[in-house]
């Protein structure tokens, strides 16, 4: 059972990817990119993820998306034309460049499983938010802070980069 | 029962997906989002990781890599509306005034 | 848990944080408000206080083993905290003078020195990328200050781009080393390496994002329209404050992480991705007409240079790239220092190196130390040019790496070329057309002055009867 919900899961992500990549349309691709992060939520449950299986979708479809599709309705981005047809040399190193990461990420994975077989038995408990939180605001204090610090930064600097009008000081 | 490296396929294969869109596509709203699809098939090896040899960390470094994703896409998107302003296109093969 | 001695361990980057939101709401309550300003260069001399005050302590994890301070990593941050106290000084004449003295760019230069600091002194994958993601937003937004110009939001867009494409890789990386070994801590990583291929896959996919930050060949890409379209002050800022800490952060990964692991010969990778970049940055250099991306091919060459004392993979090695990194900064803050002053005036476009000639003279100061930083930058002696590329090219030969050693004396001699090229210009041509220079202000001259009298003392230092810098970053 779990199996079979996985690979719908794990086709729905695969297709959507590329679906997102082929997709002459922005708003389409921006779509499907939803549709992926939305099943990858799905395998962070089969993960006894819990709390980033709601995060992501907090997180990334709910906000991240948005802003991209606000962003494209803004800029009223046109369809292109012509997706396939200039620069074959550029498509063929693209191609061989992928397929090189994916050789190497397979081959190098191969000895996984016998490293580790299953799922950790105790992951129910610990992908939970109460453990997250606990381990958030002890050990991992620093980066959560610097979390804020990169936050503010990147809010003022995109209304700096964004405005319009040149103030005068 | 399902095995670490099912997982771990999955996400190679999204991230390659990704690098293929960064260097084919033309618009650069499109290249940010294939990115974002790199960002999450690391974010889907991390948690992998993290169950598989059960404890956290590999949890919270996804958290921390939302954050990250998502300051990104403030201050990306915001220059793309930048570019956009100066000229009138997000497709990256005409905004060439850099060279060598 | 010792939350006080955590805070002390984080204190450069504490005040530099908070100093930012000040100048922030400073911002918020009286735009364009001077006081903005002096916050941000009073902040910065007391973190660089704080800084070189923790000189000499041993290394010593805070923040439950998120951070080191102390070592090597206390002088990492006096790098950074001179770098940008010092462009700091240098921007608010350069960007009054092109109408964008925003005082958010000083809130963006406190955060990112705050990122540059958790960075160089990170201890843990996490806290490493956390402070290496805070200074690259910070540096985009900066690359995009002058938006109204396509220019400008052009070299944004591929800064930013590229520098998120090899966020992942670097992602990427870290989470493989964290499969291979089930801990995210560096010292962890390192106690639990193994010649796992899955190890090795994230140390090179690691590396790979480690080498596109500090622009090594053939990463280097966006460096010189980025370095061109942004404005030259924070050019010199991006160009060594942000290496400093990219390379502070490599000397701890690679000390700690990554020690000797069968089938990962990790030193003779960076010491062909060293051979590759000074060749290949000296070489384009030559032929660039405008001084800004002269200047950014010749840090392409500086960080070839750097990777040098890495890939010889000792602490005499490692203790040269600290003082070569010290080097480098004071000098290449300086030359960018007096490239914005040329710029400044608006009769000629001034990034051109045709438009220099005759200005040697014309304005003699500038003229010197335009000559003096240009001189040390090629690593002609007495200045600290020639120190800092003796201590690595020592450490290479010390480790059996003479050939490394060879290709980069050779292409530092190359480079000698295009220094003195632009001398030739100020000194040795007559001017095209009569053009009113701007006199630069006080503050400007005086830290100019500073930087070159740095630049001569550590270059004579070496051969003075007490104990120099060197000795001090060899203890840690």
């Amino acid at each position: 059972m779990i199996v079979y919900l996985f690979i719908l899961l794990a086709v729905l992500a695969i297709g959507s990817a590329l679906a997102m990549v082929i997709n002459k349309n922005v708003v389409n691709s921006a779509l499907f990119l939803v549709i992926n992060m939305v099943s990858l939520a799905g395998i962070y449950l089969l993960l006894n993820a819990q709390f980033l299986a709601v995060i992501q979708i907090l997180v990334y479809a709910g906000a991240i998306m948005v802003l991209f599709l606000f962003v494209i309705m803004l800029l009223n981005v046109e369809d292109e034309e012509k997706l396939f047809d200039k620069f074959r040399v550029k498509y063929f190193l693209a191609f061989i460049l992928g397929a090189a990461v994916v050789g190497q990420i397979f081959y190098s994975i191969a000895g996984v499983t016998d490293m580790l077989p299953e799922i950790s038995s105790n992951m129910a408990e610990i992908g939970t938010v109460e453990e997250a939180g606990d381990v958030l605001y002890t050990k991992y204090l620093l980066p959560f802070e610097m979390t804020a610090i990169l936050l503010t930064a990147a809010v003022v600097g995109a209304l700096m980069v964004a405005q319009y009008k040149i103030k005068k000081g | 029962m399902l095995e670490i490296d099912w997982f771990l396929g999955i996400s190679a294969i999204m991230f390659s997906i990704g690098i293929i869109g960064v260097l084919i596509r033309r618009n650069a709203v499109v290249i940010f989002m294939c990115v974002e699809l790199m960002l999450n098939a690391v974010n889907l090896t991390l948690v992998s990781f993290s169950s598989f040899h059960g404890n956290i960390d590999g949890q919270i470094f996804v958290f921390f890599a939302l954050a990250v994703a998502a300051a990104e896409a403030v201050v990306g998107l915001a220059i793309i509306i930048a570019i956009f302003r100066n000229n009138l296109t997000v497709d990256v093969t005409e905004i060439n005034l850099l060279r060598w | 848990m010792d939350y006080l001695g955590d805070l002390q361990a984080f204190l450069p980057g504490i005040i530099t944080a908070v100093a930012g939101l000040a100048v922030i709401t400073i911002e918020a309550l009286k735009s364009g408000h001077k006081s903005a300003y002096w916050v941000t260069s009073f902040s910065l001399i007391v973190a660089l206080f704080f800084g070189i005050q923790s000189l000499g302590t041993p290394l010593q994890e805070a923040f439950s083993g998120m951070l080191v301070h102390g070592g090597i990593a206390a002088f990492g941050n006096v790098i950074i905290l001179l770098g940008t106290l010092f462009c700091v000084f240098l921007s608010n004449d350069y960007l009054e003078g092109i109408d964008h003295n925003y005082n958010e760019v000083y809130g963006m230069i406190l955060f990112a020195t705050s990122g540059m600091i958790c960075l160089a002194g990170a201890n843990d994958l996490i806290s490493l990328f956390l402070g290496l993601e805070t200074m690259s937003i910070c540096l985009y937004v900066m690359a995009g200050l002058i938006k109204n110009e396509k220019q400008g939001a052009e070299g944004a867009l591929k800064y930013f781009l590229l520098g998120a494409f090899s966020t992942g890789f670097l992602l990427y990386g870290a989470a493989l080393l964290y499969g291979a070994t089930g801990t995210t801590s560096i010292p962890g990583i390192g106690a639990a390496a193994s010649s796992d291929l899955l190890f090795l896959a994230g140390a090179a996919l690691l590396l790979i994002g480690f080498l596109f930050k500090v622009s090594a060949v053939p990463f280097h890409m966006w460096t010189p329209d980025v370095y061109q379209a942004t404005p030259t002050t924070l050019t010199a800022y991006m160009a060594t404050a942000s290496k400093a800490a990219t390379f502070m952060a490599m000397i701890l990964v690679l000390s700690r992480a990554l020690p000797s692991v069968e089938g990962l010969d990790w030193q003779a990778v960076l010491s062909v991705v060293a051979i590759i970049t000074m060749i290949f940055g000296n070489i384009i250099a030559l032929v660039q007409d405008n001084i800004k991306r002269m200047l950014a091919y010749s840090s392409i060459a500086h960080a070839g240079y750097a990777l040098v004392g890495l890939s010889a993979a000792t602490p005499e090695g490692y203790s040269a790239v600290a003082f070569y990194l010290f080097a480098y900064t004071i000098m290449n803050v300086g030359a960018f220092g007096v490239v914005a002053y040329y710029e400044r005036n608006k009769g000629l476009d001034f990034s051109d190196v045709n438009n220099l000639a005759g200005l040697g003279f014309k304005k003699p100061m500038m003229g010197v130390m335009m000559s003096l930083f240009l001189f040390s930058l090629a690593g002609i002696p007495p200045f600290v040019g020639f120190v800092g590329k003796y201590y690595v090219f020592a450490a290479a030969i010390n480790a059996n790496m003479v050939p490394l050693a060879i290709v980069g004396v050779l292409a530092s001699a190359a480079s000698v070329y295009y220094y003195l090229r632009v001398m030739v210009y100020l000194y040795f041509r007559e001017a095209h057309k009569e053009t009113e220079m701007i006199d630069a202000s006080f503050l400007y001259k005086g830290a100019l002055v500073i930087l070159a009298l740095l630049t001569v003392y550590y270059g004579i230092e070496p051969i003075l009867p007490f104990g120099g810098l060197m000795e001090l970053i060899t203890g840690f």
